[in-house]
Formats: structure tokens, C-alpha cells, sequence
């Protein structure tokens, strides 16, 4: 499998305080790879600075194309679409506005409009709401909708950070379960940022462990869940 | 009967200048979060420019138009230049600006056109509108160009690709910058946007009170007492708001004792002071709905 994502000796700064010392990985196209971690790791910072969202100095390649001091919304026209923690929702505008936004960098109305029918496949529940607006749907709602945003810019590779945060465990398995289906049916390649380690292993095929802006830890997501030391000492389940 | 439609006709002609003038308040501080006190200057400084078009032979309307252009531009040469490098400052700071800006403005004016009050033509002319002693054709035409200009914009704002993206980058910047919107150029383009509808009202509104650097002091004090009335994070509100001014303003000169012509402004001014204190958000300020 080619690699899509290459991120090599990644240091970032906020500030005079330093986030990621030095951190590497790599996602082959068309995985779903786990990034976890405790709180204050520098899971979210990794994926910011993919993003250029902080001060950042390293390698970051994109399918052989650095990334490195390009603007956030330069980077998503190469199709990299983020779902940030707290969703980013749009919370003064309707659904269908939610969705025409992330699609706002691509050129075909026909298939923007068939994309955003798509999307009401995928989450009926989008369409029953689509004239509201979408500060009143519930968390778990604006979950579905940031991710519905996200692949409305049909993007080869999704960051997700946190999706589960603040969510019913029956909804965090639902959304777990359509985003497997994104990844094996619309072959979008996926990094996941998660606390809820149990879950996002069974999830991921690929998973890297971050203590302290460094990878400790990294393998075949079966083969970490079931290594029980590696569960106790890093991932507390 | 008849004074008091009158009144309320009048009030919606200089009404809807408020409105326009509000709505370009708003526009910029949905975008950078600041007022621009020197809107009504760059105003002015564009209906110098229609005059100075027109003093050189362009016909009015194609002077409309190039001053619309120019100020568009203009508009966001001023972003670009002053207010982007500013964006991370402190208030206070971004205050300066406009003032610095307000007081440049005012005296090149005055320095190259000088300060004596000059007659501003209309296009509408001013016998009475439909034969009608009520309202005037420039009135009338006041309203319409002001009504056509909201629809524009109306459209413009929900249902262009570019309007949705702009009212994206002012709603949350960082969500509009994963979605792929340059959200810089979008504040700039709020800017130009602003600067052109400042100068409708300044053209629509300079053969009333006449064309001179200080001709827009008053109408832009209305204006924000628009805007606040209406809500700043309303644009809906501001136009509502400028009506509203208008009407309330010739209304209170008229069946008021002893306010009259001389206490039209102070009145603006305790409009502002009462919509703040009993409802900070103003009339149609933002209710956000959210669930956590």
C-alpha cells in the first residue's frame, strides 16, 4: 500500500511552550489509523499541525507534496478534511448550509447535489432537519453533520479528532460503525483521534500511541488491543 | 393627518440612508468586531469623488457607478493597508485606527475640495413625486434605489456561493478556514462591500444636506443609533433599526415641544443610551440557539 500521509520529526509550539518533540508516523491510503493518548498527549496538536492551525517545523508530506508552510484553507483544496474537536459547526446556519459549506471549494454543482442527497442517505436524520438551524441539533446530531461537512469536500483523507467526546455510548457506536462504512465504501482514508481507546481500536487497522508529544507505541490496532501490558500502562482500560 | 403621513414618508427617504449606513456599520463589525467610526468619512470622501466625476463631465449615473467601483476598491485598500495588520491588536488600538483613519480622511477632503458647502445634484429632480405634495421624486428615489440595493444584497448573501462563505468566515473563521474559505480575503471583501454602500448613502443623501467634508457626521451618528437599535449582529436589524430612526426622529421634531430641528440629534444619541440599557442586544440582536 502506498503512503499518504508522512509526517516526519513533527515539533510544534505554542507559544514559548513546545507541544510535539519531535514526532513521526505515517497512514498508507486507504486505512483508518488511531492516534491515542491521555489528555494534554498532543493527539489534537498532531492533527492541528497537519493543518497548519499551529507553529510547527518538521516534514509533513501529502501523497509526496509537503504541506509545510501552506495556509489551513490551501490544504484543504488538497483534499484533507478536518473535523475539529467541538465540531466547528456552523451554529447560525441551517444543515444544508452546513454541508453546501463543505463543499464550498469545489467547482461541479451537479455533483454537490447529488453529494448532499448522499449525505442524507448516510444520516436520514439530517434531512428531517435541514431547514433548522444547526446550533439546535443535539451533540450527537452536529457530530453526524461536521462528519457529513467534512466528506461533502470528497476528501481523500479525513482527520477526526475526539468524534466521540460528549456522546451517548449508543450514538458514539453508531457513528463508529458509518464511519467504517466512509472508509471501506468511499475509500476515504481516515486518521481518528480518540480517548475512548476500546473502541477506536476495534475500529482502526493501524494505531500509534502519543505520551508527551512523542510516539511510544505503534503497530497493527488488533495486535495493541490485545497486548495487555501495552493497555495497561498507556491506554487505562 | 396629512403632516403626519408626510412626516412618516419623509422619515423613511432619510430612513433608509440610516439603514444603508447601519448596514455597512454592521457588515464591517461582523467581520473584524469593531465599529467603524469612520464609515460616514469614507462616505463623504466618495460623494467627493461622484462630484469631482460629475465637475469633469461624466453624466450622473455613470458617476454613480464608477464611485460605487471605486470605493469598492478603495474600501479594501484601507483593509489591506491599515486594519489587516491591525487584526491582532488590542481594542483600543483598532479605536485609534479608526479615529486616525476619520481625521485623515476629513482634512484631505477638506484639502483638496476645501470646506465650503457645495450643491450636490439629484437625478431624481424634486417636484413633487406622482403629483402628490407628500413626498418629493428625490425621496421617493431615495427609497427605491435604497430598496433595490437591500434585494441585492439579500440575494447576494443567500444565495451566492461567495455570499454564503462570507457570512461563514464572520459566523466561526476557524471552521471557515477547514472548509477551504480564505477567510482574510472574505474580511476584505466585507470591507470594499461596505465602502460602496457608504457611498450610495452619501450620494443619495448629499443634495439634502449638502456636500461638504462634515456632511456626514450626523447621518453616521443616526446610523449607529440604528444599528444598535436593530442589534449589531443583525444585518436585518440595521436596516429595520434605520427605518425606524428615520421615522422616530422626524416624529419627535415634529409633535415633540420644544424639540424641533436644534434636538433631532441628541434625541439619536438617547435612543442609543436607552436600547443599550434595556436591551443590550438591540431589537433583532442575535439569539444564538445552542445545545451543548
Amino acid at each position: 500500500m502506498t503512503t499518504l500521509l508522512n509526517v516526519k520529526d513533527l515539533r510544534a509550539y505554542y507559544g514559548q511552550v513546545q507541544a510535539l518533540h519531535g514526532l513521526s508516523f505515517s497512514l498508507s491510503e486507504g486505512s483508518l489509523t488511531t492516534l491515542l493518548g491521555a489528555n494534554g498527549a498532543g493527539k489534537t496538536t498532531t492533527l492541528r499541525a497537519i493543518c497548519n492551525m499551529v507553529r510547527s517545523t518538521g516534514g509533513i508530506e501529502f501523497d509526496g507534496k509537503p504541506l509545510n508552510h501552506r495556509s489551513t484553507e490551501s490544504i484543504v483544496r488538497f483534499g484533507i478534511a478536518h473535523v475539529p474537536q467541538g465540531r466547528g459547526t456552523f451554529t447560525t446556519m441551517t444543515v444544508e448550509e452546513n454541508l453546501q459549506l463543505g463543499a464550498i471549494t469545489r467547482k461541479d454543482s451537479a455533483g454537490i447535489v447529488s453529494d448532499i442527497e448522499r449525505m442524507y442517505a448516510h444520516f436520514p436524520v439530517l434531512k428531517q432537519r435541514h431547514t433548522q438551524q444547526a446550533g439546535t441539533l443535539s451533540g450527537g446530531e452536529q457530530q453526524m453533520l461536521a462528519v457529513a461537512r467534512a466528506l461533502m469536500l470528497r476528501p481523500r483523507l479525513m482527520l477526526l479528532d475526539e468524534p466521540s467526546f460528549g456522546l451517548a455510548p449508543l450514538v458514539v457506536r453508531d457513528l463508529f460503525g458509518i464511519l467504517g462504512k466512509i472508509n471501506r465504501e468511499d475509500k476515504v482514508s481516515i486518521l481518528v483521534v480518540e480517548q475512548n481507546a476500546q473502541l477506536a481500536l476495534e475500529l482502526a487497522d493501524q494505531a500509534y500511541v502519543i505520551e508527551t508529544g512523542r510516539i511510544v507505541m505503534s503497530g497493527n490496532a488488533k495486535d495493541i488491543a490485545n497486548n495487555e501490558e501495552i493497555r495497561k500502562s498507556y491506554l487505562g482500560y | 393627518m396629512e403632516l403626519f403621513t408626510n412626516q412618516v414618508l419623509a422619515g423613511i427617504a432619510t430612513g433608509a440612508i440610516y439603514a444603508c449606513m447601519a448596514l455597512a456599520v454592521v457588515m464591517i463589525y461582523q467581520a473584524i468586531d469593531h465599529l467603524n467610526f469612520a464609515q460616514g468619512e469614507m462616505a463623504m470622501f466618495s460623494t467627493f469623488i461622484s462630484w469631482q466625476l460629475m465637475q469633469w463631465g461624466v453624466p450622473y449615473w455613470a458617476a454613480f457607478v464608477l464611485t460605487l467601483a471605486l470605493s469598492f476598491v478603495g474600501g479594501i485598500a484601507i483593509e489591506r493597508i491599515l486594519f489587516k495588520p491591525l487584526a491582532k491588536a488590542p481594542i483600543l488600538t483598532n479605536v485609534a485606527g479608526f479615529i486616525a483613519l476619520f481625521a485623515i480622511i476629513n482634512s484631505s477632503a477638506g484639502l483638496i475640495w476645501d470646506f465650503t458647502i457645495k450643491q450636490y445634484p439629484t437625478p431624481f429632480g424634486s417636484a413633487p413625486f406622482l403629483g402628490s405634495q407628500l413626498i418629493s421624486t428625490h425621496q421617493a428615489g431615495m427609497i427605491g434605489v435604497t430598496v433595490l440595493l437591500l434585494l441585492g444584497l439579500y440575494f447576494f448573501f443567500q444565495y451566492t456561493k461567495i455570499g454564503l462563505a462570507m457570512r461563514a468566515a464572520a459566523s466561526v473563521p476557524e471552521s471557515a478556514r477547514l472548509v477551504g474559505i480564505n477567510t482574510s480575503w472574505m474580511i476584505a471583501l466585507g470591507w470594499g462591500m461596505a465602502s460602496a454602500i457608504g457611498s450610495i448613502a452619501g450620494m443619495l443623501i448629499a443634495p439634502v444636506v449638502f456636500l461638504e467634508p462634515n456632511m456626514m457626521g450626523g447621518v453616521l451618528i443616526y446610523g449607529f443609533a440604528a444599528a444598535v437599535l436593530g442589534g449589531l449582529t443583525s444585518p436585518f436589524g440595521a436596516v429595520v433599526g434605520g427605518f425606524l430612526v428615520g421615522i422616530f426622529e422626524n416624529l419627535a421634531g415634529t409633535y415633540i415641544p420644544g424639540v424641533g430641528n436644534e434636538l433631532k440629534l441628541p434625541i439619536a444619541l438617547a435612543l442609543i443610551i436607552s436600547v443599550l440599557v434595556v436591551k443590550p442586544a438591540g431589537l433583532f440582536g442575535r439569539h444564538i440557539v445552542k445545545r451543548v
